[in-house]
């Protein structure tokens, strides 16, 4: 099958692949690119374990051809932590125990970060709205809405410190 | 899983799309959203030879109003939807009943008009459309048609779309004054589809009944409208034991298949439930008793 040349922005690099056309995003940011911070729970869209971020929108990487990201940012969870410093969404996530096996927690990361974004004060009930779309089969979830909580806060401090800058 | 191999093409003008349509035929696909499609593929449920993703035709997206009528491409995303201030003014039946459907990634990527195009009962969009009494705009080789949602569903992944066709847009009348609209789903969980689920569209004059669509999903080979609970509640003040009644017609026309959701009993039952509780809130947001 013919190859054809996709170009992309990813966690800030830009990015040539070749791939078939019927390669998922998935499989390309994994075998090709070799960035296997996404993972690959169910691979029909229902558990978020593959969640990145494409043009400032969450989507399921799993349940996206390759050649559909041509022209676009695409970010996973490696392009979170800065400067050898983790993401205070990833801080918190250590700090309130959002993990145990830790499978999904890089899907759990990356809608964290989007959903953080669309809602920077969610109350419990958006969190647990926001973040429907991501499966968690150890913490019972309740460390996760914690962690995305504390997440929040120390989000909204840091850009109240920015401004009094 | 990954899907079988197939030539893909990414047109970018809905000409380009029918004319790639018309050249392949059956052997095409239209990928929108991806969400029902891709999943098919891997599975072998669907071998297209072409895809043809439509996914950069800017024309197919956004909602606008032309002379009262709503008009949506059929490329608007479910968080599009949501997020429609002025669908939230003229018909939040829409938004309301998008947030129930899938998860907010899913939504991202669905359409309305890949859910509805399908054909698949599950989908939510075919009742919707059957109660907002929609009108659907296809584009092929010879032109363009309009057919209203009512004659569009023809069996389970059977439309009124020909192979060169494509839903380009989706026109809703603007509502009269006094109408309330509900949409009731029961399902086990996020993501799934509903076990049963009911809209309603009511308008009414002071406590009468003026006029109403009731619809239901995945309860048939198609959506279903359900005419003879309409009737029931047409001209009439609406009572408890009206809208049993109605429900009770609903429940006449339900032939859903048994699966993990429930048998057809259990979900013949949940399909009356759903309609009463359509039936009441839509009553009450029409601003009736």
């Amino acid at each position: 099958m013919a190859k054809t040349q996709v170009s992309f922005k990813l966690n800030g690099q830009d990015v040539d692949v070749l791939v078939e056309p019927r390669e998922l995003l998935i499989h390309v940011l994994r075998e090709q690119l070799q960035l296997t911070g996404s993972h690959i729970g169910c691979e029909t869209s229902h558990c978020g374990a593959c969640t990145v971020d494409i043009n400032g929108k969450s989507i399921k990487s799993c349940t996206m051809l390759a050649v559909q990201a041509q022209g676009a940012e695409v970010m996973t969870v490696e392009g979170l932590a800065a400067g050898g410093e983790l993401h205070p969404l990833q801080q918190a996530f250590m700090d309130e125990h959002g993990l145990q096996c830790g499978f999904c927690t890089p899907g759990m990361l990356m809608r964290g970060y989007r959903f953080l974004q669309e809602n920077p004060a969610p109350s419990e009930e958006d969190i647990r709205m926001g973040m429907a779309g991501n499966l968690c089969r150890c913490t019972g979830y309740q460390n996760i809405v914690k962690s995305i909580q504390t997440a929040a806060a120390a989000l909204q401090a840091g850009a109240a410190g920015q401004k009094a800058e | 899983m990954i899907p079988p191999a197939f030539e893909y093409h990414a047109p970018g003008s809905i000409d380009d799309a029918v004319a790639l349509l018309s050249q392949y035929g059956d052997e095409a696909k239209i990928l929108a959203g991806g969400h029902s499609l891709l999943p098919m593929m891997k599975l072998r449920f669907a071998e297209p030879e072409h895809l043809v993703d439509i996914n950069n035709i800017d024309s197919l997206k956004g909602i606008s109003e032309e002379n009262g009528t709503i008009v949506i491409g059929a490329m608007t995303s479910e968080n599009e939807l949501i997020a429609s201030s002025l669908l939230q003014e003229k018909c939040p039946l829409l938004p309301e009943a998008a947030r129930q459907i899938a998860d907010p990634q899913v939504r991202n990527r669905g359409t309305i008009g890949g859910d509805i195009a399908h054909g698949d009962p599950g989908n939510d969009h075919p009742a919707l459309m059957l109660a907002l009494d929609a009108r659907f705009t296809l584009v092929g080789a010879n032109g363009s048609r309009e057919v209203a949602a009512q004659d569009f569903f023809l069996g389970t992944f059977y439309t009124a779309l020909e192979a060169d066709e494509i839903l380009t847009e989706i026109r809703i009348a603007a509502q009269p004054a006094g109408t309330g609209a509900s949409y009731q789903k029961l399902k086990r969980k996020t993501g799934d589809y509903a076990t049963a689920a009911a809209a309603a569209v009511i308008t009414m004059a002071g406590d009468t009944c003026q006029s109403v669509r009731i619809s239901l999903t995945n309860l048939g080979a198609t959506a279903l409208r359900a005419t003879a609970a309409e009737t029931v509640l047409t001209g009439q003040k609406i009572t408890e034991d009206l809208i049993n009644q109605a429900a009770a017609k609903a429940m006449e026309i339900c032939d859903p298949s048994e699966d993990l959701r429930g048998d057809a009993e259990y979900k013949t039952q949940m399909g009356g439930e759903m309609t009463r509780r359509a039936i009441r809130e839509a009553v009450q947001r029409a601003g009736g008793n």
